[in-house]
């Protein structure tokens, strides 16, 4: 094998949300407790509405911003201020050896077309062929390039110039724990030296509801925060995306760390009675071996859909001293970016060196004003996978 | 011979599965393929009226009913890996030593899962989105939910092999074959596992699938014959032929492979990528990050471009791609380029998509352990602007020892796969 193991940093993150862009906005709404839903617009469904961006700041062609549907300007604009936060923007040499990997869904779906289709195709003569008709008449030419996964990487590509290289994990929750892990283990085995991760998710679509609603997994009707829901995810809109650098390339540069990426492991689990807390404490204990330090704090991933949170929450009783935060409560639930969202605010609580409040009334979550010098990020998948992150402070 | 370059270990593949309109199985694929067979035909799956395109390279000797795209690809993907695991030997029955990665078209909630749902809405007249919710809500269609999350697919092969780990699904458009054999590399590299399972598959043809690619123009419409549409390298090449198919690959590190008395198939010597930011579905003219692609991937393997006997290209037959691909090769390969052997596997199966990468890899491997070429079919009108051996109409046999695989996809993808018969 190769020589140890390198240490990677985080030198860069971009991050939007119902909280605004950036890290003082978010780290303000944690604060407050800002919770922002949207209760009409989706009813009898929630969502954390995406606070405005002004596009122009990080997609600066109108043309670029226009072949693009919204999860895709989440995701680019995210990147734009990943890059720019690590101070890489616009650096054409560091962007030509920059890997990327994107953990993506799939994009919005033309709602009006599927709806006049759906409404007519039963009377039509010959149903296939008026599904054929409607389609090729009705569907943009460009709609698919703003649908296919990949196509947030392309973007990122476009717009941005990272051109390393380019991957798109795709696979819900799971696909942005494992990109995030495989960004780390390249750095990590002397792979890739500079990396950009993350992703984006639009959750104000009626197609996504539709989708996680056939499975029983939305919340409707009143807003509670994660853990004092009986069951239901409520979405949010995200986008994040970290710069992850490996020590020495970033020392060369002058980039100072946020935090240090210490480890991230995944696993998938059968779901099985018991299944997600063998898993987590796996992991855990491979990432922070006994005794738990002083200063951790978990920060959670946790969705609301059960049996998932419950067992992540039987699962966190087993560590009474840790602090416990579900960012899922202010931020909603995004799937794909919110490991990456994550990370990225573990890395500015470690930066500020405390602890965003508890928004939790059900005992989960308890106030925390003491130090803090790493935190263990969570995730457990509405319906499969589990991952966990420890972020520490480069001191 | 324990490792290679900079002392990691080497990848060599030990099992191979494939399904493409040919047929099932390595055998039944291979004399197809070298006999210069068409598995492109008039599409029966779904109404053609009102379409450009009638044509493709559907696997429709998997059933599948109702059809659904995803469904197909997880029967593929299932069918290929217990194929390639067979021929591996390794492990045991649901339990492969290794992750999974898999090339996968993307998921998505398809028109029988709509109409269903419509259905079940109760809605008399005009149906929306508030109809269909109000169904999806009825907790009637939770297996619509489980088929349609992207991770779908890879837990249920994760689920039935028993690979380690959590799979990993990749999606880099037409290059994803390929990126999912790349990820497997790269585990093997870093010593996180001693085998891989990476598969690629792709079932799309269905009527919004293709109307997308015939939107963008990307599709032939020279219908009549259907074997004759796809003319990669032609002059009167006028797009790419949709096609379903799958490969799987068990990737292992020489050491392992030896250690069990595994038979070797060949060596997984390089890989390379370049991402272009030129446009969302056309290369940078200058063919900068095609050429950046290509020798990356030679270099990974430690060899430099003279070593390369033989090219399984991109070659879509879309009239952009084969000449950037030109364009790639010659500036690669100079003088050379001109006597490499470049031969289209996709003139007789049609482009397989996401699986294609996986696909022409497993094509390829073929050709280096029967040291004969697949023709390209359908040459008879030669671009002059594109001077290469493809091979044409014919199979052949050569002396092949290293060979370059290309997979190229929409968003800037661009991914090279070198092969090599025997361990350096």
């Amino acid at each position: 094998m190769a020589d140890a193991p390198r240490e990677a940093w985080i030198t860069g993150i971009g991050i939007v949300s119902c909280l605004g862009e950036g890290a003082d906005a978010h780290w303000q709404g944690l604060a407050e407790r800002r919770i922002k839903v949207d209760a009409e617009t989706f009813a009898p469904y929630l969502v954390h509405p995406l606070a405005p961006l002004d596009l122009d700041k990080q997609i600066p062609k109108k043309g670029d911003q226009r072949q693009m549907e919204p999860w895709q300007r989440i995701g680019t604009y995210a990147a734009g201020l990943a890059l720019a936060d690590a101070g890489v923007k616009g650096n054409a040499e560091l962007l030509a050896h920059m890997d990327m990997i994107v953990a993506a869904g799939g994009g919005e779906r033309d709602v009006a077309v599927d709806a006049a289709i759906l409404t007519n195709k039963p009377k039509a003569a010959n149903p296939e062929a008026f599904l054929n008709e409607r389609l090729m008449s009705d569907l943009r030419p460009t709609l698919f390039l703003a649908q296919l996964s990949n196509l947030l990487a392309g973007n990122i590509s476009i717009v941005h110039g990272v051109t390393g290289s380019s991957r798109t994990f795709m696979g819900e929750e799971a696909a942005g724990v494992d990109a995030v892990r495989i960004a780390l283990a390249r750095i990590t085995a002397g792979q890739s030296e500079l990396a950009l991760v993350g992703g984006s998710h639009n959750g104000e679509r009626e197609d996504l509801l539709l989708l996680y609603d056939a499975g029983g997994h939305m919340l409707r009707g009143d807003f509670r925060p994660v853990w004092e829901r009986a069951k239901g995810m409520v979405l949010g809109s995200l986008g994040a995306f970290l710069v992850l650098e490996a020590r020495g390339h970033a020392e060369a540069r002058n980039a100072k760390p946020l935090a240090r990426l210490s480890g991230v492991l995944s696993e998938r689990s059968d779901r099985s009675a018991g299944a997600i807390p063998a898993a987590l404490t796996r992991m855990w204990q491979r990432l922070v071996p006994p005794p738990v330090p002083a200063g951790i704090a978990v920060i959670s991933g946790a969705t609301g859909a059960q049996p998932a949170s419950g067992e992540e929450r039987a699962w966190l009783k087993t560590l009474p001293d840790v602090p416990v935060r579900a960012t899922g409560s202010i931020l909603g639930h995004g799937f794909e970016p919110q490991f990456a969202m994550n990370i990225a605010l573990a890395a500015l609580a470690l930066g500020r060196e405390k602890l965003f409040p508890a928004v939790d009334s059900s005992g989960v979550e308890r106030e925390y004003e003491g130090p803090l010098e790493r935190v263990a990020v969570t995730a457990v998948g509405h319906w499969r996978g589990e991952g966990i992150a420890l972020i520490e402070a480069v001191t | 011979m324990a490792s290679g370059k900079n002392g990691q270990p080497v990848v060599v593949v030990t099992g191979r599965g494939i399904i493409t309109s040919l047929g099932a199985s390595k055998a039944d694929n291979w004399a197809k393929l070298t006999a210069g067979e068409s598995g492109i035909h008039r599409i029966t799956r779904f109404a053609s009226e009102g379409l450009k395109t009638t044509i493709a390279g559907s696997v429709d000797f998997v059933p599948v009913e109702p059809f659904c795209s995803t469904e197909l690809g997880e029967r593929m993907a299932t069918m290929v890996a217990e194929e390639a695991i067979e021929e591996a030997r390794i492990g045991s029955k649901g339990d492969f030593p290794g992750p999974l990665f898999l090339a996968v078209a993307p998921v998505e909630i398809e028109w029988p899962h709509r109409d269903v749902l419509a259905a079940g809405s109760g809605a008399n007249d005009a149906v929306g989105y508030d109809d269909l919710l109000r169904a999806s809500a009825s907790g009637r269609f939770h297996a619509i939910h489980e088929r349609c999350l992207f991770a779908s697919v890879a837990e249920h092969l994760a689920e039935r092999f028993g690979t380690k780990g959590s799979p990993i699904s990749v999606s880099t458009a037409c290059a994803s074959g390929a990126s999912a054999i790349q990820l497997g590399v790269e585990a093997i590299r870093r010593g996180e596992a001693e085998a891989a399972l990476c598969i690629g598959t792709d079932g799309s043809v269905n009527a919004e699938c293709l109307i997308r690619f015939s939107l963008l123009s990307a599709l032939s419409t020279a219908n009549d014959p259907p074997q004759a549409a796809a003319k990669p390298f032609s002059k009167n090449r006028d797009g790419f032929v949709m096609a379903e198919g799958a490969a799987a690959l068990v990737l292992e590190s020489y050491d392992s492979a030896v250690a069990r008395g595994a038979k070797i198939l060949g060596v997984l010597a390089g890989c390379g990528e370049m991402a272009d930011s030129f446009h969302r579905t056309r290369s940078s003219p200058d063919g900068k990050a095609i050429i950046g692609c290509i020798r990356n991937a030679i270099t990974d393997a430690g060899l430099a471009p003279d070593d390369i006997d033989y090219i399984n290209p991109h070659g879509t037959g879309t009239p952009e791609n084969d000449k950037m691909e030109y364009l790639g090769v010659s500036s690669v390969f100079g003088e050379r380029a001109k006597s490499i052997p470049i031969s289209s596997n996709k003139s007789m199966i049609g482009h397989t998509l996401s699986a294609a990468g996986t696909v022409e890899t497993v094509f390829t491997l073929l050709t280096l352990e029967h040291q004969r070429l697949p023709p390209t079919i359908n040459y008879k009108v030669p671009d002059p602007a594109i001077p290469l051996d493809v091979v044409p109409n014919v199979a052949r046999d050569a002396k092949v020892r290293h060979a370059l695989s290309n997979s190229f996809g929409f968003g800037g993808q661009n991914v090279s796969l070198v092969m090599s018969r025997e361990p350096a």
